[in-house]
């Protein structure tokens, strides 16, 4: 990949991270983003603990991790061109994560063509082999997204222009 | 059905921050997050986090779990499958869950979410959680 490549897949990646509220208010990082395929992060927080009792963070949390890096691998698996909404979300939760570890989601398009990509992805606190959780989802290029993206569109042009 | 738990579950961290209400009456209840700025996901279209309302039917599966039995301990999920079916749009959604069979270890339970209409389900969920039933003896 050229570098100019990649520093636009880089630029899309912080602009879908930063620029979506939910995952700004969980604290998701990205680590690397290629041609269908996404690292994420989302570093130990106490207010994102299921388990007092234990310290382990909450399912939700890793199933909104695991739901945003998919959508990261589905979208740049599709060129960068078009945001892409979830079809449908499995995961298996494997184990419980380790208090005070971050959690780590590493995910790769298996087939993004046409308005359908399919995904796999796996979350794991550090050690790739044993994993929290793994998971598969479909996303498709929705009118709605297609809307979205086209008023972006058209609000950089207007902002270029002026 | 366990009270303290349910109080349990709502005043989890993770679970309070998001702001998830129950409205549970008997057995039943009906799971409200209410709308909040910080749950868009996509604020051009503008909708919901697909991870926010999957979170929340799992909390709402996890709730309906415990009011439906006396439970010892908070369930766990084993796994889940999420059908998103509408774009969330930014306001309360709404959701209930179905108990299709509960074992001694592990129940499986279907969730659905909705908002302005109960008739269009915005995304359902389908899972398997670990459970701990209280034992009759106790």
């Amino acid at each position: 990949m050229t570098p100019e490549r990649q520093k636009f897949l880089n630029d899309l990646a912080t602009l879908l991270v930063d620029g979506s509220p939910h995952a700004v208010a969980l604290g998701f990082k990205v680590d690397d983003v290629g041609e269908g395929d996404a690292h994420m992060r989302l570093p130990y927080r106490e207010d994102l603990v299921g388990d007092p009792e234990t310290g382990v963070i909450h399912g939700g949390a890793v199933t909104a991790l695991l739901d945003h890096v998919c959508g990261l691998a589905a979208f740049t698996g599709f060129g960068g061109e078009d945001t892409p909404a979830t079809l449908d979300l499995r995961i298996d939760y494997m184990r419980p994560a380790e208090p005070g570890q971050d959690i780590i989601a590493e995910a790769v398009s298996l087939r993004s063509r046409g308005l359908v990509s399919f995904v796999r992805a796996t979350a794991h606190d550090g050690n790739t082999d044993e994993p929290v959780a793994i998971a598969q989802a479909a996303f498709m290029i929705t009118n709605a997204s297609k809307a979205a993206q086209d008023r972006a569109r058209k609000a950089i042009r207007e902002g270029d222009a002026s | 059905m366990s009270e303290p738990l349910i109080s349990t579950l709502l005043e989890t961290p993770y679970i309070a921050g998001l702001g998830v209400e129950f409205d549970h009456r008997g057995d039943e209840l009906t799971g409200c997050l209410p709308f909040r700025d910080d749950l868009v996901g996509n604020p051009l279209i503008p909708a919901l986090h697909g991870g926010a309302v999957g979170a929340f039917l799992e909390i709402v599966a996890t709730g309906s779990l415990i009011v439906s039995q006396p439970l010892d301990r908070l369930p766990k999920p084993i796994d889940i499958a999420i059908d998103y079916l509408r774009p969330a749009r930014a306001a309360d959604v709404f959701a209930r869950a179905q108990v299709a069979r509960s074992g001694r270890r592990v129940a499986n339970v279907r969730v659905e979410a909705w908002q302005g209409r109960r008739g269009a389900p915005v995304a359902t969920l389908h899972g398997h959680f670990l459970i701990t039933p209280k034992r009759s003896d106790d």
